[in-house]
């Protein structure tokens, strides 16, 4: 079980997040059910804080906590007094003044959720959903369950899965929540990227780094396709759309590669033709759409986690 | 310490309770045994078990009360364990639960809730393995291994072999 906040994957264990993957697991398995809503976490509040643009993250967090009978309040910096220039810290202290037990938060600044995690404006459990460059946790753990489910239904966790993560490994918090979760699960990770678009000190990550995706393609049991992301590519990360796609896209003939069991996942949402060809996206491989079934059942175990018991020092022995 | 139940003791128990079962509901047709996570489950297993010997198969599942509990903002989180339906579901059938304690009732209010979610039995019954008494809701049980009257400082604490190396209810002052 993990308490307080998830605010990094470097936070859980791997016993914390087989956990979380395990109560998704039964919490999938209710919600599949004739009635979908559990009343576990009725009277609880919680806020979605959206400082970035987001559909599935947001909308996954909402279904999530619903389906749990929480209320709650979604808050996103258009159209709201952030907009006007009010602060992180007054944002927070009106939060907390209504009354909210979670803040699900989305920032463009890395480390945003820990810095509100860290100070006294607020006292809700803070939980991130994506920080700038940084991370995004519950889309690894997302990602973590949709690869046991298809490929390791059976095993304690991913020993010996061969992941495969291609793209914008620079700008990517999926990539770096990704590589820290599916390590920790026993996967092996090798990513590939244009030279450009890995970060400095990739070199000490606990992965395999490669520029060539061809050489790639065939030895890996899961192929992540990161999305190339349009409003960052202000410097030139490379020449064109066209060339990137061509060494770096998931096409037809990568994709008659791939080994007989393999999926195929992509974060979401996708650039069509850019990373991910339209029949890649489509193709039975494809567990995409798993992915963002996936992400209630996870968001829900990790509020359930969160909220379910008392707050920190409330319980009773 | 005091022990309020041997291993023979609780033999003797589920043998009786299995042949209550029976008789009260005329056979097994329309049985669900629905076991209460961890050692509810285990005793259900038994009872299925034995009535499997003397009487024939019997329909049983588990039942997980976590995400229905109305203590859960009084304690620490508790990990969510499987809930599993026989094949025949539990929709209009007559459905035993199986608990080792009665305590407050409060852990049956919520296994009621959560049958609720999974169908309409045409009937709830209730086995447990030790009635301590102290309730706090309009809540009994249908098929009691032992009586126990307990002071409400004390605790009652359950052995099975399939957690705990031996069979023995022992009450801790």
């Amino acid at each position: 079980m993990i308490t307080g906040h998830l605010l990094s994957i470097d936070d859980l264990t791997r016993e914390s997040a087989m956990g979380i993957l395990s109560t998704a697991k039964e919490l999938a398995i209710i919600t599949e059910g004739p009635n979908k809503k559990l009343p576990t976490l009725r009277g609880k509040t919680v806020v979605n804080l959206f400082f970035e643009d987001s559909t599935r993250t947001r909308i996954s967090f909402e279904t999530a906590a619903k389906r749990l009978s929480a209320d709650v309040i979604n808050f996103s910096a258009k159209g709201s007094s952030v907009s006007k220039g009010e602060s992180l810290k007054d944002t927070a202290q009106t939060l907390q003044a209504m009354g909210a037990d979670a803040v699900v938060i989305r920032h463009s600044s890395s480390g945003a959720a820990k810095r509100l995690a860290d100070t006294q404006w607020i006292q809700a459990a803070v939980i991130n959903a994506g920080d700038g460059t940084h991370e995004h946790p519950t889309q690894a753990l997302l990602d973590a369950y949709t690869i046991k489910q298809h490929l390791k239904q059976d095993s304690a966790d991913l020993s010996g899965v061969k992941v495969l993560i291609v793209g914008d490994i620079l700008h990517s918090r999926v990539a770096r929540s990704n590589v820290l979760l599916l390590t920790k699960l026993g996967a092996t990770v090798t990513l590939v990227a244009p030279p450009t678009l890995f970060p400095v000190g990739v070199e000490n990550w606990p992965v395999k780094i490669s520029y060539n995706l061809d050489e790639e393609i065939s030895k890996c049991d899961v192929v992540m396709m990161l999305r190339i992301q349009l409003e960052r590519m202000s410097d030139s990360f490379f020449p064109t759309a066209q060339e990137y796609s061509k060494r770096y896209g998931l096409n037809s003939s990568r994709l008659a590669r791939l080994s007989k069991d393999a999926i195929v996942m992509h974060p979401g949402p996708m650039n069509r033709g850019l990373e991910i060809s339209a029949e890649s996206a489509d193709d039975l491989k494809s567990v995409i759409i798993d992915q963002v079934k996936n992400g209630v059942a996870v968001r829900m175990a990790v509020l359930y986690e969160l909220l379910g018991g008392a707050a920190f020092g409330e319980a009773k022995s | 310490m005091a022990i309020l139940l041997s291993g023979t003791e609780i033999d003797r128990a589920i043998k009786r309770i299995s042949h209550e079962i029976i008789e009260h509901n005329q056979g097994v047709n329309n049985l669900v045994l629905m076991g209460i996570p961890t050692r509810g489950a285990f005793l259900a297993e038994r009872i299925c078990t034995f009535i499997n010997e003397i009487e024939a198969p019997v329909a049983k599942g588990v039942l997980d009360i976590t995400l229905h509990r109305d203590d859960l903002r009084l304690r620490p989180p508790k990990p969510i364990l499987p809930t599993t339906l026989p094949a025949g579901g539990i929709e209009g059938k007559d459905v035993v639960l199986v608990d080792d304690v009665l305590f407050s009732g409060r852990t049956i209010r919520a296994a009621l809730d959560a049958i609720g979610e999974l169908g309409r039995p045409r009937t709830v019954q209730l086995a447990v393995l030790i009635d301590r008494g102290h309730r706090q809701l309009p809540i009994r049980a249908d098929y009691v291994g032992k009586n126990v009257p307990t002071s409400i400082s004390e605790s009652v604490k359950v052995h099975l072999a399939e957690l705990d190396e031996e069979d023995l209810v022992e009450l801790l002052k």
